[in-house]
């Protein structure tokens, strides 16, 4: 691995590239974000008060809650519809259909993010097919406010991540060598307790992974609650959004960016010891 | 009460299924949509929409210019993304590790972050909003991407057909086109469709950066400012089909070399 | 439960497998006697793992029928079979510790905890990883992993430990090394147990009964002396160590005798046969000799081809001047001078030529 290249030069040529590009196009505007965060709106005075309206003002704090109980909640009910759906592909789908099974699952990933958002608010306007079938059928007499509420955005997150995690769960179902399995059952164990005690620890790197991806994506994203969410309730990135758009307030803007991304680092080093690649 | 597993299963995988396909279904179904609204009642099928949507100079410009910031971001992502790789994995560099951390570190940064940093760089070095300024962004969130892929397959037994090249008496550039880049054409195209795919679908940077030339998902996203209309049904739809269409051409094609 | 307290431990009878057109195992019968070290032999495809997954319970047969103790197990599940499989790649559990690998099967058991971690302790000491109890599966050598699944085995006390080819991804001093170790354990735990293997030096250091296996048929069983000095088919002469095969027809038959016509000539030797039929002679490398002995016939005159230097012996190939088509195996003392290109007569005696049925 260690070759004795013809000049000392090439090395450093092959890698300064992508490297300088890092630095210059990720590093220093985060730099830069991160003094910006610093300073006052228009000024150029060093302050702390970008980050202290964070704190003082309850609308914006109020935001992040509702980030982490939405992101959470996603998170969660992803898991819990992700993970039976994708032991079902791996185990009780015949192995010939399985990659079919796989492509069918995941195919509306194909459309695009913003047109999948726009598709579920098709789907849960006022007079949109849910709220059309469920008047027409009786079980409702009015149609259900469900755009433009917290459930709206919940359900639009859901729908994207439970085939995220399908995939990352499935991927990790796959992969497992049949020995265990049969190894369990050798031993003793029926179907239900080689699921508990074997199948579900080994998988359990698959939906930490999912999970975390889940969790990230979802704190940082801006389509899903603004197409779905409505703007009674406001999560961080839309929160951020309005900073540089209507107010123009960049240190604002930076520091509460700069505040989610301290949440998600809190997250990582959560998840990470489930993140770490373990050679068995 | 076998039978009742089988059952039991199946209502789930079809109640996941369905709820997977839902919106699509919807999307699709409402962009043959006769009438203005994409709701109930179904008064189709019809193709006025799609006739308005390819009749749209903003729309097929925005698309035209995916594809190119696509195109071009991508190749330039695996372009850096490759270099790099064989710089770390065939050469000792000090740091080497720290080195290939920071490259790699964007992929845990939200697009919105990124995109934000940007816009405040180029603000106060006075660069306008472009297709350009997002295109750099997109490489920003592929490269990592990229590097990682192609990173992880260049592994000790590349070395030895490299090194056999090498003592049949080819140079290093010949080494690197005739050898290492066919044996690593998995991995290079499998970044460059990966970055394809997030570029194209991408929008928070593309928001942030573009100003009047701009692409699809930014252009769509101005469409739902005039509510549920079917003509957004049917972009969607046709961006839906062609990624298909795609993936499709692409299965074939991988299908028939590994059958070979 | 009933069951025979006398007879065979393992009955397999008349079993028959396929894997799509590929018919792995074609009625096969054996027993397996309680306490016993048997081995099933054969080259990859012979059916041999086929037929050790259908005695574990992992794979269920087109035909025939498993009998344990008397009891017919065909088609019950492994986990309600008193078996244990030690898998080719160990299995270990990589999430539980060493100790809990072991203490596996015994918590499936509902043994209590106290006695659970007491039994592991002791299995582990039985193998000789006695501190590794709580290393994980990862921490551990090739060979240490191996002994971990033969403690996690053994310790649920079955009927009949199955092990398949556990010593291939070992090298060759650790592997002769565990040989010695899994004797001596089969011995002290008096566990039957059958092991899969395609080495015939490891067949034959291990195995009480040899079982050789090829195309899904057992070509030929028995202790491993005699599988080797009288091979029953022409396999198993080639298969377990090498033969001089010579092929002939019978001339006629004296008082317990036989005369053959074979390629070098006739020869006779004790046996039996019907005039006119063709047979086959096989003969071992280190019943060749140079010179002859008391007892011994001329098998003709031969260059020799090839000289292997092999530290102990000389492994030398030579073919027939008589008949080019028969190539000669011979082992001969290394101190002997010989080389390429040499013409030597070689001599055997009829007693150590086995006559082949098929």
């Amino acid at each position: 691995m260690n070759e004795s290249p013809p000049g000392r030069l090439l090395p450093w040529a092959l890698v300064t590239p992508a490297f300088l590009w890092t630095l210059v196009f990720f590093v220093l505007p985060f730099v830069a974000m991160a003094v910006l965060s610093f300073l006052e709106h228009g000024g150029g005075r060093a302050t702390f008060d970008n980050y202290r309206q964070f704190f003082d003002n309850p609308s914006y704090w109020r935001a992040m809650v509702n980030s982490l109980e939405v992101t959470l909640t996603v998170t969660a009910i992803s898991v819990l519809i992700a993970y039976p759906f994708a032991w079902i592909l791996a185990e009780v789908v015949p192995p010939r259909l399985q990659r079919l099974a796989l492509v069918l699952a995941i195919l509306p990933f194909w459309t695009s993010y913003v047109v999948r958002s726009y598709s579920w608010l098709l789907v849960l306007a006022q007079n949109g097919v849910v709220n059309q079938a469920l008047t027409g059928s009786g079980l409702v007499d009015a149609p259900l406010q469900i755009a433009n509420t917290r459930a709206a955005t919940v359900i639009g997150f859901v729908h994207f991540f439970v085939m995220l995690l399908t995939l990352t769960i499935f991927a990790n179902l796959k992969q497992l060598s049949p020995s265990y399995r049969r190894a369990a059952a050798d031993l003793g164990a029926g179907p239900v307790r080689t699921f508990l005690h074997v199948i579900l620890p080994l998988t359990l790197p698959g939906i930490m992974v999912g999970a975390f991806l889940t969790f990230v994506l979802a704190i940082g994203d801006y389509i899903t609650p603004q197409i779905l969410g409505g703007n009674n309730e406001l999560l961080m990135p839309q929160l951020i959004m309005m900073q540089i758009g209507r107010r123009g307030d960049f240190p604002l803007a930076s520091a509460l960016a700069i505040i989610l991304m301290v949440v998600v680092t809190i997250a990582y080093l959560f998840c990470a010891r489930w993140l770490k690649i373990e050679r068995a | 009460m076998r039978i009742a597993g089988k059952i039991l299963v199946s209502t789930y995988a079809l109640a996941v299924y369905g709820f997977i396909f839902l919106p699509v279904i919807v999307l699709v179904l409402f962009s043959l949509q006769a009438t203005s609204f994409p709701i109930p009642p179904f008064t189709g099928p019809s193709l006025r929409w799609y006739e308005a949507v390819l009749a749209d100079a903003r729309l097929t410009s925005a698309l035209f210019n995916s594809v190119l910031v696509a195109l071009l971001s991508s190749a330039l992502a695996v372009a850096l993304g490759f270099l790099a790789a064989w710089g770390f994995a065939r050469y000792h560099l000090p740091r080497s590790g720290l080195m290939r951390g920071l490259i790699t570190l964007p992929l845990t940064v939200s697009y919105l972050i990124i995109g934000m940093g940007l816009l405040i760089l180029f603000n106060a070095a006075g660069i306008p909003k472009s297709l350009i300024v997002a295109g750099i962004g997109h490489v920003v969130i592929n490269l990592p991407l990229c590097f990682a892929i192609i990173y992880s397959q260049m592994g000790d037994h590349q070395v030895n057909i490299e090194r056999a090249a090498r003592d049949l008496g080819a140079p290093e550039w010949k080494v690197l086109f005739l050898v290492s880049v066919p044996v690593l054409w998995p991995a290079i195209f499998a970044s460059f469709f990966l970055s394809m795919t997030f570029s194209w679908d991408e929008f928070v940077i593309s928001f942030l950066l573009t100003r009047f030339d701009t692409t699809l998902p930014v252009e769509i996203w101005n469409l739902l400012r005039s509510g549920l209309n079917p003509r957004t049904n049917a972009i969607g739809s046709l961006v839906f089909g062609v990624s298909i269409v795609l993936a499709l051409l692409l299965e074939l094609a991988f299908l028939r070399r590994s059958r070979r | 439960m009933t069951g025979s307290l006398s007879g065979p431990l393992v009955e397999i009878r008349k079993l028959s497998h396929s894997f799509g057109s590929h018919k792995a195992l074609d009625e096969v019968s054996l027993n397996v006697e309680p306490g016993s070290y048997t081995v099933l032999l054969g080259p990859s495809g012979s059916g041999k793992t086929t037929l050790l997954s259908i005695i574990g319970g992992f794979v269920h047969p087109a035909e025939g029928s498993v009998l344990i103790r008397g009891n017919d197990f065909t088609r019950t599940p492994p986990a309600q079979r008193p078996t244990a499989t030690v898998f080719q790649d160990y299995a270990l559990f990589p999430h539980l510790s060493v100790g809990n690998n072991v203490g596996f099967g015994l918590r499936m058991r509902g043994v209590a905890r106290a006695r659970r971690i007491g039994r592991s302790r002791e299995a582990l000491a039985m193998v000789g990883l006695a501190d590794s109890y709580n290393k994980m599966p990862h921490q551990l050598s090739g060979g240490q992993r191996q002994r971990v699944a033969l403690a996690r085995a053994l310790v649920v006390e079955p009927a009949v430990l199955l092990l398949d080819e556990p010593l291939g991804a070992l090298d060759l001093k650790l592997r002769r090394q565990m040989q010695d170790e899994l004797k001596a354990l089969q011995k002290r735990v008096g566990t039957a147990f059958i092991h899969v293997t395609h080495d015939q030096e490891e067949a034959m250091a291990l195995a009480d009964h040899c079982i050789v296996m090829n195309d899904g048929r057992i070509e030929d069983q028995g202790p491993p002396e005699r599988v080797y000095s009288r091979p029953a088919s022409r396999f198993s002469a080639t298969f377990m160590g090498e033969s001089t095969l010579l092929s002939g027809k019978v001339l006629d038959l004296g008082m317990d005798e036989i005369r053959i016509d074979t390629q070098i000539g006739p020869l006779s030797l004790a046996g039996a046969g019907e005039p006119g039929f063709d047979v086959s002679l096989a003969i071992r490398p280190e019943h060749i000799t140079l010179a002859p002995e008391s007892g011994s016939v001329s098998l003709g005159e031969a260059t020799v081809t090839d000289v292997v230097f092999q530290g102990s012996f000389k492994r030398v190939s030579a073919v027939s001047a008589k008949d080019p088509q028969v190539a000669f195996i011979a082992k001969l003392r290394s101190s002997q001078a010989v080389a390429v290109g040499d013409t030597v007569t070689l001599y055997a005696s009829p007693a150590d030529m086995v006559l082949l049925s098929r």
